[in-house]
């Protein structure tokens, strides 16, 4: 019962969020501006993509990923590596959490609402799921390499945070941002790769090609790896 | 008077010095409330083809002046507070010759100290990168700012520490202080400045005390107009409702979490 209450209240407040990014946004475009040309319901369909987004963070990586630094902390990392699995793996798929939910449903309705403002069919959407699952793929890599860095500093929710504001950014399209800020978007944090590129595939826009994103997710999957088994190569517990 | 004045101050000093320890994570703090920063650059270019209320440099200071009101106003006391009913630490707390209130206030106000050279350095890195925007407030505005401040910071720690309370019947308070801080987000001029909402937004809004939390003392701070008595009028009608509203759940939350036990 506890947690049916708190349930609802965490969709009260996704729902909240969302009005209140969604109004946030309509503030650019009453008063007579746009974001890097982008019109409004463009503007939403990347909103949409932004609170699915983080519903996925919220459902699957803060639970597990963000549970790294836990491991460490108590020392439990040991009997974790003493399994007979791939440790990443099991690390990676052990939990999951309900809190997420709201949003990943909020951000799919937000984004079929938009595209359908636009009159876009089926097939348009498809055209977003390969983009949106490389976009999966990057922000799971993030995550992990950054939960990584707990073997060495175990205070590492600190990142995390700075790591969510960055991707509050992703709630806009890259272009609205001037250009020092698209640069870091693109190349420091990939944060134009979660959203704005799956939903310019959406929308029927040009954007960073389809393969600048495969590449990305690629070599962010091979980096996230070697910088695990790294920091294993480092990683004694105080009994070992 | 003297005396518990003496021993806030020592409390003050106690959790400066803890802070001061914990430098790099201080940094990391403040780096992760970059939002207005990003705000910032979406508002400027947006402003830069069309034009708006403000114009870039306007809304460069506007955004600067919110991270650093952030900033200072920062209040956390629901998670210290909830962490240590549930812990079952307030016990020994309430032990202690002072109210327990005070001790989580000096702990916010050690920490802000800390804080500040660091805020100084924000400040100054920006400016150094964006010269256009440097501006000073003048010592009245400074004056003035300084006041809204202080009384902004007192409502939050109120408003906050009064939801706390609730930690005597809930594990978890803060699904409470959430729901609360996204108005307080959405409503306190943090995501743009309060005049380019749609009058009857603005006009709601500024019936709570949000927009004074943020939006008033930002303006205080880049020299516009602000409405001075209306905001201290509307902010202690607040505060006295949740002060009584605190007083209330202090004392029976208080009979109840000792009827646990402890």
């Amino acid at each position: 019962m506890e947690y049916r209450l708190n349930f609802l209240l965490a969709a009260i407040t996704s729902l909240g969020n969302l009005v209140g990014s969604l109004f946030a946004l309509s503030l650019f475009y009453n008063n007579g501006m746009d974001l890097g040309g982008w019109r409004w319901e463009e503007a939403i369909v990347v909103m949409g993509l932004a609170v699915f987004m983080e519903g996925f963070t919220s459902t699957f990586l803060r639970p597990n990923v963000g549970r790294i630094v836990q491991h460490v902390r108590e020392g439990t990392l040991d009997f974790v590596l003493l399994k007979p699995i791939d440790t990443q793996f099991w690390l990676s798929l052990r939990n999951l959490s309900l809190w997420g939910v709201p949003n990943l449903l909020y951000g799919v309705l937000v984004v079929i609402y938009g595209g359908r403002c636009l009159g876009l069919a089926l097939s348009d959407f498809a055209r977003g799921v390969i983009p949106l699952l490389i976009g999966l793929v990057v922000l799971y890599c993030i995550w992990f390499m950054l939960s990584t860095m707990s073997i060495w500093f175990v205070k590492v929710h600190n990142l995390t945070g700075l790591l969510r504001g960055l991707l509050e950014a992703g709630r806009y399209p890259t272009p609205a941002y001037p250009a020092a800020y698209q640069i870091v978007f693109t190349f420091v944090i990939p944060v134009t790769f979660l959203t704005t590129v799956p939903a310019a595939a959406i929308v029927g826009r040009n954007s960073a090609s389809i393969w600048a994103a495969l590449t990305l997710a690629g070599v962010l999957c091979l980096l996230s790896r070697a910088f695990w088994r790294l920091a294993m190569r480092f990683y004694s517990s105080a009994s070992s | 008077m003297n005396k518990r004045w003496r021993k806030f101050v020592t409390l003050v000093a106690a959790s400066h010095a803890e802070m001061s320890e914990y430098r790099v994570e201080l940094v990391l703090w403040i780096l992760s409330s970059i939002m207005p920063f990003v705000l910032m650059g979406l508002w400027m270019k947006a402003s830069h083809n069309a034009g708006g209320s403000l114009g870039p440099v306007g809304f460069a200071r506007y955004f600067l002046a919110v991270f650093v009101i952030r900033q200072l106003t920062l209040v956390w006391v629901i998670y210290e507070f909830e962490e240590d009913v549930v812990k079952g630490r307030l016990s020994a707390r309430l032990l202690h010759p002072i109210d327990p209130g005070w001790r989580y206030l000096a702990s916010h106000l050690g920490e802000r100290i800390a804080r500040f050279p660091f805020l100084i350095g924000v400040c100054a890195a920006f400016f150094v990168l964006y010269p256009a925007a440097f501006w000073l407030p003048g010592p009245a505005d400074a004056g003035r700012a300084f006041a809204a401040l202080v009384a902004a910071f007192a409502l939050r720690f109120l408003m906050q520490y009064a939801f706390a309370m609730v930690a005597f019947w809930s594990e978890r308070a803060n699904a409470i202080e959430d729901l609360w801080f996204f108005m307080y987000l959405f409503l306190s001029g943090f995501i743009a400045p309060l005049d380019l909402f749609p009058d009857s937004v603005r006009r709601v809004a500024e019936l709570t005390p949000f927009p004074y939390l943020v939006y008033m003392p930002a303006r205080i701070l880049i020299g516009q107009q602000v409405d001075l008595t209306k905001g201290f009028l509307v902010m202690a009608v607040w505060g006295t409702g949740f002060w009584f509203l605190y007083r209330r759940l202090w004392k029976t939350g208080l009979k109840r979490y000792s009827a646990m036990g402890a």
